[in-house]
């Protein structure tokens, strides 16, 4: 090929994991389905979210609400709520967790298997909300354990959790299964269970995980 | 349905060794109150539970006051008169002594079966500190089951002859009573970025040091 002139090369033959999305649509309109193990494994996890049962506060009457008819939390696959951490695989933090609360929260964590996710939901969840310094409500459940998706509110109205809900299921579909961005499950030395707090004579013991949890810092003008 | 100072009355008469007193509410409510010697709490609360004029058969709301010590100031007004044959002169003289403070016990007593009340009753420790023992009343009113272990739990009156006084809100370890006057909740405060007037200043003290500033260049 000489460089005076120039001629368009062909385009090559899309090979497989460079595909786009575009091509890809194109082959499915003509009866071809391309895709990955990763694609096809992530697709099934996501529309199969079952949340763990239990609820803290005023927020799990809403994500009651979501399981029921009018906003039939069914449509994700999400509807199965399971009695036993063993068998979840979301565990959603509905509403406050008081200091007593907290450990058996991360026990339940701990006992669901990989891979798992979290959603706060609920201004309480998130970082105590109305109740934050007071001396029972630990201060967001994410001092302990790690958080996939925020849903704020106080309540979050079903159709927010729905969203949050569909936010997770982008995350799981957008996760790689190895490679250096691998998702957090597939790596060994990601840990699995998070140490549990200890009733402390005026606190919980340790009252943060800084290993999951730092304070935010001021910002530099502050 | 009786007056306080009626049923205050049936109560000495029934029992003179005990000590009844009536405590006013100076409020617009005026709602007033009897207020029990705790050695003989139990049997006065049985009579207004069981006396045919009464039948205080439920008891609606229990709850725990924490009275802390006060220091009041006393002001004595004397007139001296003016040696020089002027007006006489008022003089103030202030003496202050300390009210000693007490935990205080409420129970709003109805009668489901004479459609009246509330008749309220209260009974009071000796101190905040060492004498914080009162009798129970759940014995006479299972409703306050729950309550007095709540009271148990936040302010630390010790109820006997209650049936499980175990704490209710707070873990078993916990050792404070957060809702005595002079509890002292963690410092756990930090910044945050919405943070109002006095969570602000109370994050200040958990604040890393500010850098210090790079030294100006000296210009040539």
């Amino acid at each position: 090929m000489s460089d005076s002139a120039p001629s368009p090369a062909p385009a090559p033959f899309p090979a497989a994991g460079n595909i786009s999305d575009a091509d890809r649509e194109e082959l499915r309109r003509h009866g071809i389905l391309m895709t990955s193990l990763e694609e096809l494994y992530n697709w099934g996890r996501s529309n199969s979210i079952w949340p763990l049962q239990f609820g803290l506060a005023c927020c799990a009457i809403e994500m009651i609400a979501a399981a029921t008819a009018r906003f039939d939390i069914a449509r994700f696959g999400a509807e199965i709520f399971r009695p036993s951490p063993r068998q979840a695989d979301l565990m959603i933090v509905s509403g406050t967790v008081t200091k007593k609360m907290a450990p058996l929260v991360v026990r339940l964590w701990n006992q669901m298997p990989e891979p798992k996710y979290c959603i706060a939901m609920g201004a309480c969840a998130i970082s105590g909300g109305p109740f934050k310094q007071g001396y029972n409500v630990l201060k967001g459940i994410d001092r302990f354990i790690p958080v996939d998706i925020y849903i704020p509110g106080c309540p979050p109205r079903p159709e927010a959790l729905l969203n949050g809900l569909i936010q997770l299921q982008q995350k799981i579909k957008g996760e790689k299964l190895s490679g250096p961005d691998a998702a957090r499950h597939t790596r060994p030395e990601e840990p699995s269970e998070f140490p549990i707090p200890a009733y402390g004579a005026h606190d919980l013991e340790p009252t943060k995980n800084p290993a999951v949890w730092s304070p935010p810092t001021p910002p530099p003008s502050a | 349905m009786e007056t306080v100072e009626q049923i205050r009355e049936r109560l000495l008469a029934r029992f003179p060794a005990a000590h009844v007193t009536l405590v006013t509410n100076p409020g617009a409510a005026a709602e007033h109150s009897l207020l029990l010697d705790a050695a003989h709490a139990h049997d006065l609360a049985l009579f207004l539970r069981d006396d045919p004029a009464q039948r205080l058969d439920y008891c609606s709301n229990a709850t725990g006051v924490d009275w802390p010590d006060k220091e009041i100031t006393d002001v004595v007004k004397t007139t001296v008169p003016d040696p020089a044959g002027g007006p006489p002169k008022i003089v103030e003289q202030k003496t202050t002594h300390v009210q000693p403070g007490c935990l205080e016990v409420v129970y709003h007593l109805y009668s489901m079966a004479l459609k009246h009340g509330p008749v309220i009753i209260r009974l009071r420790t000796a101190n905040r500190s060492d004498q914080v023992a009162l009798p129970s009343l759940t014995p006479v009113w299972r409703s306050c089951d729950f309550q007095e272990r709540e009271i148990f739990d936040l302010y630390g009156i010790v109820f006997e002859r209650h049936p499980d006084l175990r704490r209710l809100l707070m873990w078993d370890e916990f050792k404070d009573h957060p809702m005595r006057k002079d509890y002292v909740e963690p410092d756990d405060y930090e910044w945050e970025p919405t943070a109002h007037g006095a969570v602000l200043e109370r994050a200040k003290a958990h604040l890393p040091p500010p850098p210090t500033p790079p030294a100006k260049e000296a210009k040539p």
